[in-house]
């Protein structure tokens, strides 16, 4: 399955809703949407994975490129997901540590409106 | 023993292609339902890793792909032909160290946590990743 992209802003939140697979061939297209929210201004991102059926590492470093990205813009890039297939990778990797992960796009919205 | 060898050039479209014969012949084979995930993730990062290595080094030698049914378990041999001497174990996490060539190297860390047994052997001459799984049956 191929990526699917798209993405809506609530609020001052700017929610990625990704779905299919990032893995070297199809991660180039979720870095340039991610470059390109943040050099339109968007620093506050959260990312839906729910619908991701495949992640490599090649898809990690494209999540960890954002979130250095937009945290030079004092903002934040979040996850959605509860896929254990998922959830695994960032454990392997250390970073769950590194990422707020989310059960719902709603548990996140509520997160991110404590913290302004 | 019985052997399927698969030689794709350096494209990142193909490693998709890849990852989906290991994970069919690792069902052939008789890895459990459960470890599938694991043997196509790694399987593609074994793929991926060899893939920027050779469009870095030698993007018209094509890599190869052993996947083997041999006593018991299902083993996988990915190759590439360009040279590297420099893998190295991963380090702790720090967000401000994970530059791009930090994380090329995170494909061998995901392999080391999800394959049940894995061998890295680089040489000036290429890369052999080896890893396997328990398997039940024979193909």
């Amino acid at each position: 399955m191929d990526l699917k992209l798209d993405h809506r802003t609530e609020d001052r939140l700017t929610i990625v809703e990704v779905e299919g697979e990032i893995d070297v061939y199809t991660a180039p297209r979720l870095r340039e949407l991610l470059i390109d929210l943040v050099n339109k201004g968007n620093f506050h991102l959260l990312v839906n994975m729910e619908k991701v059926d495949f992640l490599d590492s090649t898809g990690l470093g494209v999540l960890v490129g954002g979130l250095k990205r937009v945290r030079a813009h004092d903002g934040s890039l979040e996850l959605v997901c509860t896929q254990e297939r998922i959830l695994k990778i960032f454990r392997i990797t250390g970073l769950t540590k590194v990422f707020g992960i989310y059960a719902s796009v709603d548990e996140a919205k509520e997160a991110h409106g404590k913290d302004k | 023993m019985a052997t399927v060898e698969l030689t794709f050039s350096a494209l990142p479209a193909h490693v998709r292609t890849a990852r989906l014969v290991a994970t069919a012949i690792a069902r052939r084979t008789g890895v459990e339902e459960s470890l599938l995930d694991e043997v196509r993730l790694a399987v593609g990062e074994a793929c991926s890793r060899a893939v920027e290595a050779h469009r870095a080094h030698c993007p018209g030698e094509p890599i190869r792909i052993e996947l083997r049914d041999d006593a018991g378990r299902f083993e996988v041999t990915v190759s590439d032909q360009a040279p590297s001497d420099d893998i190295k174990p991963e380090q702790p996490l720090d967000l401000g160290m994970l530059s791009d060539s930090f994380m090329s190297n995170f494909g061998i860390a995901v392999i080391e946590g999800l394959a049940d047994d894995v061998q890295v052997i680089p040489s000036p001459k290429g890369t052999n990743i080896r890893m396997s799984w328990p398997a039940t049956v024979s193909v």
